[in-house]
C-alpha cells in the first residue's frame, strides 16, 4: 500500500494557461458604415490596427475623409425628421433588440476588445460586456417616458450628434454615447478610438441585424483629423466627447458660437482616501481596484493615494503583499489581471512619468514579473512612496498602472489636498463612520464619490465630472438632459 | 480594538477567486493537493466503531483503482472522542492523523470542567488534534475575557496536541464578529504557550449549524492570519468546514489561500478542508482527468 | 377517421406550480355559439391562501434582485407573450365577440405594456423618490420600498391587457403578486401562467386564479399578510366590501375605474404613479460632519 509522498513539502502549485479558446472572425478591410450600409472610403485611405499584446496587425481599417464624415453627417442629418417622431415606444424597442443582441454576441465581443485594445478577457466579459448591454436597456427604457424626466416640458431631441470615445472602454464608451442619443430621438454619426475601432465595427453589424433605420447611426473610423472633421461639421447640432482634457479643451474653441451643444468627459487624478478606521483590508482591495483595473486606463482612477499618516506602514505592507498575486501577461488567458498597455506612444507616456518620478526622488515599489511576453506593450504594476503634492506624478494624468502614495493628518487636510487639483472627476473615502463619509462627500469636488468602494459603474448611476474634467452627465436620469431641448408648453426655449 | 470589516468588498474579492480558471496541470495538481488536505469526517450520534473502521479504510486509501501517480491518503480523521481509540488502531502505520472533536462539540454548553476533561481524555485516547469550539454565548455577549481564558484552559489540556479553534461563524453572522473571533483565538491560544507553525488552527464551523463555511468568512480569517505572520513570523493554520462538497469549491478555496497567505499555506501542515463527501467528487474529477471519462457516483465507495 | 385530440387542462398558477383548484371545481367556458370549449378551475378561498403564502415566500427574492434583472424578467415575459401571439388572440376570442385583428391587436398592446412595465423597474426610482434639503447638517433621503403581496383584481374587460397591466405596476418595485383573472373571460389568465413559468420569473412572485370573484372579495379584503389591493372596474358593491374589509389591516388600496380605450394608454395606466400606490417611502436621515 504505497503512498505518494510528493506532498511532504509546501506546494508549487501555479495556475496553467487557460486560453480564450474560442475564435472570432475579423474582416481584413473593414468599412465605413454609413447610412445602413458598410462603404469603402471616399478617401481612400486605410490604417492598420494591431493587437497590442503581440503588435501582430489584426485588420486594415478605412480612414474617413472630408467627404465620408460628410457623408455620415447627411445620413444622420436625413434620417432624423423620422426617427425622432417615430415615438419613443419604437425607439425604445430598437434599443431593447440591440441589448439582447448584444448579450447573445457577449462572448465574440468581448474577445474583440481584448485583442484590439488589450484588457484582459477577465475585464472585458465580465465587466465591460454586461454593463454595455445594461446601458441599451437601461436607456430602452427611458425612450417612451421622457415627459417624467422633465414634466412640464416640451421635449424634442437636439438633432443630429457626433460622438467622439477613446480606446479605453470601447465598447463601452459607444453604449454611453449611443444609448441616450437614440432613446431621446437624436441620430449619431460615432467616431471610435483610431487604436480600438473593432468592436464599434461588430457593433454596427448588431445594428444591421436589428433593422434600425439607415442613418440613424453611423461609424466614421478615422484618427484626429476624422474627429475633427467630424466636430466641425455644420449640420452637427450636438459634440459629444470622451478623451483627454487638452482635446476636450481645443473642442470648446472651435465650436464656441457656432451653437452646438457640446459634453465632455475628460481626465482625472482622483484621490482615493482611506481613513485609520477604515475597514482596511478591504480599502485596499479598493486600492488596487481603483488604479490596476484595466491596466489604469481609465479616466477616473485612484491614481492619488491618500492614506492617514497612521496607518501609512500598514497599508503599504497590504499594498506590496496584494500586488504579488495580481498577474500580468496574455489579455486572453482567463487568469491575467492586467493585460497590455493600449499603445506604444501610451507605454512611453507612462514609462516616462516614472522615471520623471524617480528623478525626482519618489521611492519605487515595483513586483517583478517573470514571464512577460517578448513583444507586446506591457507595463509592471506599481506604486511610489515619498510622493510630495507638488511632484509631476501628483498632480498629471499618467494613464497607466502607477499610483502615487502620499499621506493626510486630519479629514480637512485630506480634502484639501484632494482637491488641489485642476481636475474633479472622481474620489474615494474609506472609513467606517458614516456622518464623515457623508461630509466628506460634500465636500469633494468630484462627480463621482465612491465610499468604501472604488470603480463602480451602472447605467442608472449618473457619471462625469467637476471642474477640467468636463462636463455633463453619463448614465440614470441626467444622463438624458445632454440629449433633449426643453421648450415651455407654449414653445418658448430653455 | 474592534476592527471594521466591509461585507460587500469583502464578497466581491472572495467572488474574483471562483473567476481563476484551473485547468489541465494546475487542475489535476490542485485536486491531489486537496485530497491530501481533507479531515475525513464523521460526527454522527450514530457512529460506531464499524462506522469509523470503514471512514479510515478510505482515508488511507481513498479510491482502489488504477491512477498514476498514486494518490494521497487523506491528512487526517475527524471523530468524536469516544471513537478516538478505535481510529488509533485502525490508522497504524499510516501517515493519516487522529483529530478528535472536544469541549462538548458541537454547542459546547457544558460545564468547564467537563469540557476540559473531554480534551484530556480524546488526547489520552490518542488524538493527535483536538478540534473545540468557543463559547459563543460568552462572545456575542461580551464575555471576551472568558472565551479567552477556556482557550488557553483548552490548549493547555492539549499537551502536544494541536489545537483547532472552531469558532462556529455562522452564529457570529458579521464578518466582523469573525475577525474579531479570530483575533481573539489566535492572541489567546499564544497566551499559553509559544506557536510553531501548524500547532494552532482556526476553523470556520462544526458543520452541524447552516451556513457552514462560505469564501468570505474564510477569506476573512485568512486575513486575520496573515496580519498575525507579519506581525509575529508565525504560521497559524486554516480549516474551513462543512458545506464544501464538490471539487471546483476546493480548488476556490485553494486559488483563495495561494493569493492571500502564498504557497507557504498550501499544505496539510497549515490547510484542511473539514469535509466527507468532498472526497469522492475530487477523486470524480482525478480520474476524469487522467481517463477523460466521466464516472458514476458508484464508481468510488462510501466512506 | 378524424384525429382525435388531446384537449387540454387548465389549471391555476400558485407557487411557481399549476395546481388544481383544492375545491375540486370547475366551471365550463362557453364560446359565442354556447359550445363547452374548456373547463377552467374555480379558485377557491383556500387557493387564495395557498397564493398569499406562496406570494410571502417569494418577496425576499422579488424584492432582493435588483431592479434590472426585475426589467429583464418583465421583457423576457414580453419575448414569451410576443411568441404566443396567435394562441392568445385565439384565447381572447373564446368568449369575447372581436374579430381576430381586434384580439391580436390586444396581445399586441399587452407585449407592449409588458415593455413599458420592463423599462420602470430601474428608473421609477429616479423619479418618485428624491434627497430631501432638510434644515441641517443630515443627508436625507427618500427611497420607495415595495410593500409586499399585492392582489390585483383584474377587470374583466380587457382580458389580458387589463391583466398584465394590474400586475405588471406592483410587479416592477418588487411586490409579488396575485392576480384574480376576469370571470367572464378567463381564458387569457388560464394560459397567461405558462407565459411567466418560462420567463425566469421565480416561484411565487406571480400568482393566477381564475374562478369567481365574487367568492374571494372577503377574503382578500381580510387577510392580513396582504399589504395592497389594486382593483381595477370593480363593482361599486365590491369596491365597499373591499374598503371596509381593509380596515382591519390598514391595507392600501387603489380602486380605479379605466375605459376600454384608457387600458391602451400609458400615461393613464402605466406612469410612475401607478407604481407609487404600491411602494412605502423610506426616508432616512444621517448626520454629516468629521
Amino acid at each position: 500500500m504505497a503512498m505518494d509522498t510528493t506532498q511532504e513539502t509546501p506546494s508549487d502549485w501555479d495556475y496553467s494557461p487557460a486560453p480564450e479558446k474560442t475564435k472570432v472572425l475579423i474582416e481584413t478591410k473593414n468599412k465605413l458604415f454609413i447610412d445602413g450600409k458598410f462603404v469603402s472610403p471616399k478617401s481612400r485611405s486605410w490604417f492598420a490596427t494591431i493587437n497590442p499584446a503581440t503588435e501582430e496587425k489584426l485588420a486594415d481599417i478605412a480612414c474617413a475623409g472630408k467627404a465620408d464624415v460628410n457623408a455620415a453627417v447627411l445620413a444622420a442629418k436625413k434620417a432624423l425628421p423620422k426617427w425622432s417622431k417615430c415615438g419613443g415606444a419604437v425607439r425604445a424597442k430598437y434599443l431593447y433588440r440591440i441589448a439582447r443582441r448584444i448579450q447573445e454576441r457577449s462572448r465574440e465581443l468581448a474577445i474583440l476588445e481584448t485583442m484590439d485594445g488589450g484588457k484582459p478577457i477577465k475585464e472585458s466579459r465580465d465587466i465591460d460586456l454586461p454593463l454595455v448591454a445594461q446601458h441599451f436597456f437601461y436607456y430602452a427604457g427611458w425612450a417612451d417616458k421622457l415627459e417624467y424626466a422633465f414634466p412640464g416640458r416640451a421635449i424634442t431631441p437636439v438633432g443630429v450628434c457626433a460622438q467622439i470615445i477613446p480606446w479605453n472602454f470601447p465598447l463601452l464608451m459607444a453604449a454611453w454615447k449611443l444609448a441616450p442619443a437614440l432613446a431621446c430621438g437624436n441620430t449619431c454619426i460615432l467616431k471610435p478610438a483610431e487604436t480600438t475601432p473593432l468592436t464599434a465595427l461588430r457593433l454596427a453589424e448588431i445594428i444591421e441585424e436589428v433593422g434600425l433605420p439607415e442613418g440613424v447611426v453611423n461609424i466614421v473610423t478615422g484618427a484626429g483629423d476624422t474627429g475633427r472633421l467630424l466636430a466641425d461639421h455644420k449640420a452637427v447640432n450636438k459634440v459629444a466627447f470622451t478623451g483627454s482634457t487638452e482635446v476636450g479643451k481645443l473642442l470648446m474653441r472651435s465650436t464656441a458660437g457656432t451653437g452646438k451643444k457640446l459634453t465632455l468627459e475628460l481626465g482625472g487624478k482622483s484621490a482615493n482616501i482611506i481613513f485609520a478606521d477604515a475597514a482596511i483590508d478591504q480599502a485596499v482591495e479598493g486600492i488596487v481596484s481603483g488604479i490596476y483595473f484595466n491596466q489604469g486606463h481609465v479616466c477616473c482612477a485612484g491614481s492619488r493615494l491618500f492614506v492617514e499618516e497612521s496607518i501609512l506602514d500598514e497599508v503599504v505592507q497590504k499594498l506590496k503583499h496584494r500586488l504579488r498575486s495580481l498577474r500580468v501577461g496574455d489579455p486572453l488567458d482567463k487568469n491575467t489581471d492586467l493585460g497590455a498597455i493600449n499603445s506604444q506612444a501610451q507605454l512611453d507616456i507612462v514609462q516616462r512619468y516614472v522615471r520623471i518620478a524617480v528623478d525626482e526622488g519618489a521611492q519605487l515599489h515595483e513586483v517583478h514579473q517573470e514571464r512577460l511576453p517578448t513583444k507586446g506593450y506591457w507595463c509592471h504594476p506599481c506604486f511610489f512612496t515619498d510622493v510630495q503634492p507638488s511632484h509631476t506624478i501628483a498632480r498629471e494624468e499618467i494613464f497607466g498602472p502607477v499610483l502615487s502614495v502620499m499621506t493626510f493628518r486630519t479629514p480637512q487636510e485630506a480634502i484639501s489636498r484632494a482637491n488641489n487639483s485642476p481636475y474633479g472627476l472622481a474620489a474615494g473615502v474609506w472609513t467606517d463612520k458614516g456622518s464623515k463619509i457623508f461630509e466628506i462627500a460634500k465636500e469633494l469636488d468630484a462627480g463621482i464619490v465612491w465610499c468604501n468602494t472604488y470603480n463602480k459603474f451602472d447605467a442608472a448611476s449618473p457619471f462625469g465630472g467637476f471642474k477640467e474634467s468636463g462636463f455633463g452627465r453619463e448614465g440614470g436620469l441626467q444622463g438624458l438632459r445632454p440629449y433633449v431641448q426643453l421648450k415651455n408648453k407654449s414653445g418658448g426655449q430653455l | 480594538m474592534r476592527k471594521p470589516v466591509d461585507t460587500v468588498m469583502v464578497e466581491q474579492r472572495a467572488t474574483s477567486f471562483t473567476r481563476r480558471s484551473i485547468k489541465t496541470a494546475s487542475k489535476e495538481q490542485g485536486l491531489r493537493l486537496a485530497l491530501s488536505m481533507i479531515d475525513l469526517t464523521t460526527l454522527e450520534g450514530k457512529d460506531s466503531p464499524e462506522k469509523v473502521r470503514s471512514l479510515c479504510a478510505k482515508a488511507i486509501l481513498p479510491w482502489e483503482g488504477d491512477i498514476k501517480p498514486l494518490l494521497p491518503s487523506v491528512a487526517a480523521i475527524c471523530v468524536y472522542p469516544s471513537l478516538v481509540r478505535i481510529a488509533k488502531r485502525a490508522l497504524e502505520g499510516s501517515t493519516v492523523a487522529i483529530a478528535s472533536v472536544a469541549t462538548g462539540f458541537p454547542s459546547g454548553q457544558y460545564p468547564l470542567d467537563v469540557r476540559i476533561e473531554d480534551v484530556t481524555e480524546a488526547v489520552k485516547a490518542g488524538a493527535d488534534e483536538i478540534d473545540m469550539v468557543i463559547n459563543r454565548g460568552a462572545f456575542l455577549s461580551g464575555s471576551f475575557d472568558e472565551v479567552a481564558n477556556e482557550i488557553i484552559c483548552f490548549r493547555e489540556a492539549c499537551g502536544k496536541a494541536h489545537l483547532k479553534i472552531i469558532l462556529e461563524t455562522g452564529e457570529l453572522e458579521t464578518l466582523e464578529n469573525v475577525r474579531a473571533a479570530s483575533e481573539l483565538a489566535i492572541r489567546a491560544a499564544a497566551l499559553a504557550g509559544p506557536i510553531q507553525d501548524g500547532e494552532v488552527f482556526i476553523k470556520t464551523s462544526t458543520g452541524k449549524i447552516s451556513p457552514a463555511a462560505t469564501m468570505p468568512v474564510t477569506l476573512v480569517m485568512l486575513d486575520v492570519i496573515a496580519e498575525y505572520f507579519e506581525e509575529t513570523g508565525i504560521r497559524i493554520g486554516m480549516k474551513p468546514a462543512g458545506g464544501i462538497r464538490t471539487a471546483k469549491q476546493a480548488l476556490h478555496y485553494l486559488v483563495m489561500v495561494k493569493e492571500t497567505l502564498g504557497n507557504a499555506w498550501l499544505h496539510k501542515s497549515l490547510f484542511r478542508f473539514g469535509a466527507s463527501s468532498l472526497t469522492n467528487d475530487v477523486l470524480r474529477q482525478l480520474v476524469r482527468q487522467q481517463t477523460g471519462q466521466y464516472t458514476a457516483s458508484y464508481d468510488f465507495s462510501e466512506a | 377517421m378524424a384525429r382525435l385530440t388531446v384537449p387540454k387542462t387548465y389549471k391555476l398558477y400558485i407557487g411557481g406550480k399549476f395546481p388544481r383548484t383544492e375545491s375540486g371545481r370547475s366551471i365550463a367556458v362557453e364560446n359565442l355559439k354556447g359550445e363547452t370549449m374548456a373547463h377552467i378551475c374555480h379558485g377557491s378561498r383556500k387557493d387564495f391562501r395557498d397564493a398569499v403564502e406562496a406570494a410571502d415566500k417569494a418577496f425576499p427574492l422579488w424584492s432582493g434582485i435588483t431592479g434590472y434583472l426585475r426589467g429583464q424578467i418583465l421583457y423576457r415575459m414580453a419575448e414569451m407573450l410576443e411568441s404566443r401571439r396567435e394562441e392568445f388572440a385565439g384565447a381572447i376570442q373564446v368568449t369575447q365577440d372581436v374579430t381576430i385583428a381586434m384580439a391580436r391587436n390586444e396581445v399586441d398592446a399587452s407585449v407592449d405594456r409588458l415593455v413599458r412595465f420592463a423599462g420602470w423597474t430601474d428608473k421609477y426610482q429616479q423619479v418618485i423618490g428624491c434627497a430631501n434639503p432638510v434644515s441641517g447638517s443630515y443627508y436625507n433621503f427618500t427611497v420607495p420600498q415595495p410593500q409586499g403581496v399585492v392582489v390585483a383584481i383584474a377587470p374583466n374587460t380587457p382580458s389580458l391587457l387589463g391583466l398584465v397591466t394590474c400586475i405588471g405596476a406592483p410587479l416592477c418595485s418588487g411586490n409579488t403578486v396575485i392576480a384574480i383573472g376576469s370571470d367572464d373571460h378567463p381564458m387569457a389568465t388560464a394560459i397567461f401562467g405558462e407565459v411567466c413559468q418560462t420567463s425566469d420569473v421565480p416561484a411565487g412572485a406571480i400568482n393566477l386564479i381564475t374562478g369567481s370573484r365574487h367568492e374571494l372579495i372577503e377574503h382578500i379584503a381580510s387577510h392580513r399578510q396582504v399589504a395592497g389591493v389594486y382593483a381595477a372596474n370593480v363593482s361599486k358593491k365590491h369596491r365597499t366590501a373591499i374598503e371596509e374589509g381593509v380596515a382591519d389591516s390598514v391595507k392600501r388600496v387603489r380602486c380605479v375605474t379605466i375605459d376600454d380605450d384608457a387600458w391602451h394608454d400609458n400615461a393613464r395606466v402605466a406612469s410612475p404613479w401607478e407604481i407609487e400606490p404600491f411602494v412605502e417611502m423610506k426616508t432616512i436621515w444621517h448626520p454629516s460632519s468629521c
